[in-house]
């Protein structure tokens, strides 16, 4: 009897489990598909929007500014426009990612008062739908690099960029997690999280060279480098930098920050999710 | 004695109501410290249990706290305070369709709201016949579900979501929905879900519907649990409750309201007796008389009286005019009095009925008084004691006639 009762306690929660796993996937099947089903042009539409800001920072940085591009250390590439679309990809998938899973659940208000499901799924199956898209974008981008003069050896550090992007999205799915709660609670995190975004894009060294940044620390003695290190956006954009750019492996200690930072990230928006996920509908 | 499907003790729930519309972080830092609310008790203390492979009601007016205790149970609020466990696989039916996606096609959305539901692919690949032919509709299946027409948006939703075959399934005010045939083959799945002993937990203001469908049931007034048991009384008690709660101001409300007429005769009241007392509920098969009060303002010659009863649902169930019987009566003479109506033996089955009265005369074209909805009583349950519909009939069944 006791035998019977625990194997069917134990098949239930593979079913359970099995469940919420095909819930995610259904669900970031449905963000995916329904991302691009509405456009003619589908897909391309993710890679269009990149380029265009690629051309806007090319002309104003590397043309009206006249920046210097820094020199790529193995790929020997010294062309701004692909200095800037290293960067600002990545930077897409950092900035959509958090904005689009800060929705994640006051977008989803039908779905979340009238059915139960585990809610980690909502913000979890978006980020992993945007996770989908960058990849395809990184291609895009690998490739190009590769054509522009880069050669077939960026083909080489291409497996380095997969543990880059799993840190990346689990970084990103932390942050996302918290302020999918803070949004259920706070409508004006929208806006504010939009002005934080303009503040860290330049914070993170997208748009022009770090070499920019020493001179205006050595001529106003603020510790600017410092807050560039310390800026998780700085680290993960410039780890795909170093591949796709460089055509190098990230430095051990770039490693070890981006870790660190998905570590932190998941962790807080775990326990702020565990902590707040099973009263957020009355407050829908 | 059956296992318990369902336990639910010492629930208590409340809700914040925010005096500030907007909530926002900004006016949180500039005002310091979190909004400010009033509490708000929707469940108090409920202690309920529902028995395996039951079909239980739950009954209430809008407010009573019964959708929220449906939402407890469905993990989709929590409680503030007590518990509620249940056995095997829940699944709720709050509301067909729930996140389909509109850009998707039929069949997309079927693994879609299926996963939601809690169903697993191979599960949904299984069921996917079933569902697509239930729903009806067919070669749309490959469409953006976006082209459906609001029939068929529901259909596949509720399709979806009746295929889920959990051993609890919650369901609320989802019953009326698609055509008639739609309609009757929900209502066979439901049966099909019973004998399985699958348990069903409903939530519904039809509480005719309620009385055919369920076997126990629970009513809820402003949040408490106000009696458990088995549905035929329970609904007794609640329709019985449920209008005479409003009390006798409602019953004087309508009657005054009601006036039309010339006015020469005014009708008091009604008194519905049984055995010469006057009483609010019948029985089936009891002996009744209705009686009218009235006062004669100027005298009335040739006068007629009619009395009319009423369904809850607003359809006249009888109605009887004196003349009708070639009753004659002499000429009213100004000053109060009261006519009755005798009925041998109430042919109504359970339910909520009101009285209405009028007075005319022979050879006048126009009423001289009528009032409707003037009283309204209950029937409840009595002799003989058959099925569905308003009337009893004192049908009997003969004649079986088989292996010919």
């Amino acid at each position: 009897m006791a035998w019977g009762r625990d194997s069917l306690l134990s098949l239930r929660d593979s079913l359970v489990k099995n469940s919420t796993l095909n819930l995610l996937v259904n669900l970031t099947l449905r963000e995916i598909k329904g991302q691009y089903k509405k456009s003619v042009l589908g897909r391309a539409w993710s890679l269009l929007n990149p380029l265009a800001n690629i051309a806007v920072y090319s002309l104003v940085f590397g043309i009206l500014v006249r920046a210097e591009p820094p020199l790529g250390t193995n790929s020997g590439l010294k062309s701004f426009s692909l200095w800037i679309a290293c960067g600002i990809i990545p930077w897409g998938f950092l900035a959509t990612g958090t904005s689009v899973g800060r929705g994640a659940l006051t977008d989803n208000v039908g779905l979340l008062t009238k059915v139960y499901f585990p809610r980690f799924v909502l913000p979890t199956s978006t980020i992993l739908a945007l996770a989908s898209t960058f990849v395809t974008e990184l291609a895009a981008l690998t490739l190009f690099m590769g054509l522009a003069g880069g050669g077939p050896r960026v083909l080489l550090r291409l497996p380095v960029l997969i543990p880059i992007v799993i840190l990346n999205t689990a970084f990103v799915l932390g942050v996302s997690l918290v302020l999918s709660i803070g949004m259920v609670y706070f409508g004006d995190i929208q806006h504010i999280w939009g002005i934080f975004l303009q503040l860290w894009l330049y914070a993170s060294g997208i748009v022009l060279p770090l070499a920019y940044v020493q001179q205006a620390q050595d001529k106003y003695h603020f510790p600017f480098i410092m807050i560039f290190q310390l800026n998780p956006g700085y680290q993960f954009v410039e780890a795909y930098r170093n591949v796709l750019y460089d055509f190098a492996v990230p430095p051990l200690s770039r490693w070890l920050v981006m870790l660190a930072w998905a570590v932190v990230a998941m962790g807080i928006g775990a326990l702020v999710f565990r902590k707040f996920s099973a009263q957020i509908v009355e407050e829908l | 004695m059956t296992s318990s499907a369902v336990v639910v003790s010492d629930v208590s729930k409340s809700f914040r109501i925010y005096r500030d519309r907007q909530r926002s972080l900004k006016a949180t830092v500039i005002k310091g410290g979190r909004a400010r609310y009033d509490e708000f008790w929707a469940l108090k203390d409920i202690d309920l249990e529902i028995h395996q492979g039951k079909t239980f009601g739950l009954l209430g007016n809008n407010g009573s706290g019964k959708s929220t205790l449906l939402k407890c149970m469905a993990q989709i609020l929590r409680p503030n305070k007590g518990s509620i466990t249940h056995v095997g696989r829940m699944a709720a039916m709050l509301e067909v369709g729930s996140g389909f996606h509109p850009e998707l096609s039929g069949r997309d959305n079927v693994y879609l709201n299926g996963a939601i539901l809690g169903m697993s692919k191979a599960e949904i690949d299984g069921k996917f016949d079933s569902i697509l032919d239930f729903s009806g509709v067919g070669d749309f299946i490959d469409q953006p579900v976006k082209n459906y027409s609001s029939g068929m948006y529901v259909r596949l939703g509720f399709a979806v979501s009746i295929h889920v075959e959990p051993d609890v399934l919650l369901v609320d005010e989802v019953l009326a929905v698609g055509d008639m045939s739609f309609q009757e083959k929900c209502t066979e799945k439901f049966a099909d879900l019973r004998r399985d002993g699958r348990t069903v937990v409903v939530v519904s203001h039809a509480i005719e519907q309620m009385r055919g469908f369920c076997d126990e049931a629970a009513w809820l007034r402003k949040g408490e649990l106000m009696g458990v048991g088995p549905a035929q009384d329970i609904i007794d008690e609640y329709a019985d409750q449920a209008h005479n709660t409003p009390g006798a101001d409602a019953t004087e409300e309508a009657h005054l309201k009601g006036h039309v007429g010339s006015g020469e005769v005014t009708i008091d009241r009604f008194e519905l007796l049984s055995d010469g007392h006057e009483v609010d509920h019948v029985r089936t098969g009891d002996a009744v008389a209705i009686r009218m009060h009235f006062t004669c303002h100027k005298a009335l010659e040739k006068p007629v009286f009619g009395f009319e009863i009423e369904h809850d649902s607003g359809f006249v169930v009888w109605g009887h005019t004196s003349t009708d019987g070639d009753w004659t009566f002499p000429t009213l003479t100004p000053g109060q009095g009261s006519v009755d109506v005798v009925i041998p033996s109430v042919p109504l089955r359970t339910g909520v009925f009101s009285i209405n009265g009028g007075i005319a005369a022979v050879g006048r074209a126009r009423g001289v008084e009528q009032v409707r909805r003037a009283l309204t009583f209950s029937v409840r349950r009595g002799e003989p004691c058959e099925t569905s519909g308003v009337a009893v009939m004192h049908s009997r069944f003969e004649n079986l006639v088989q292996g010919q």
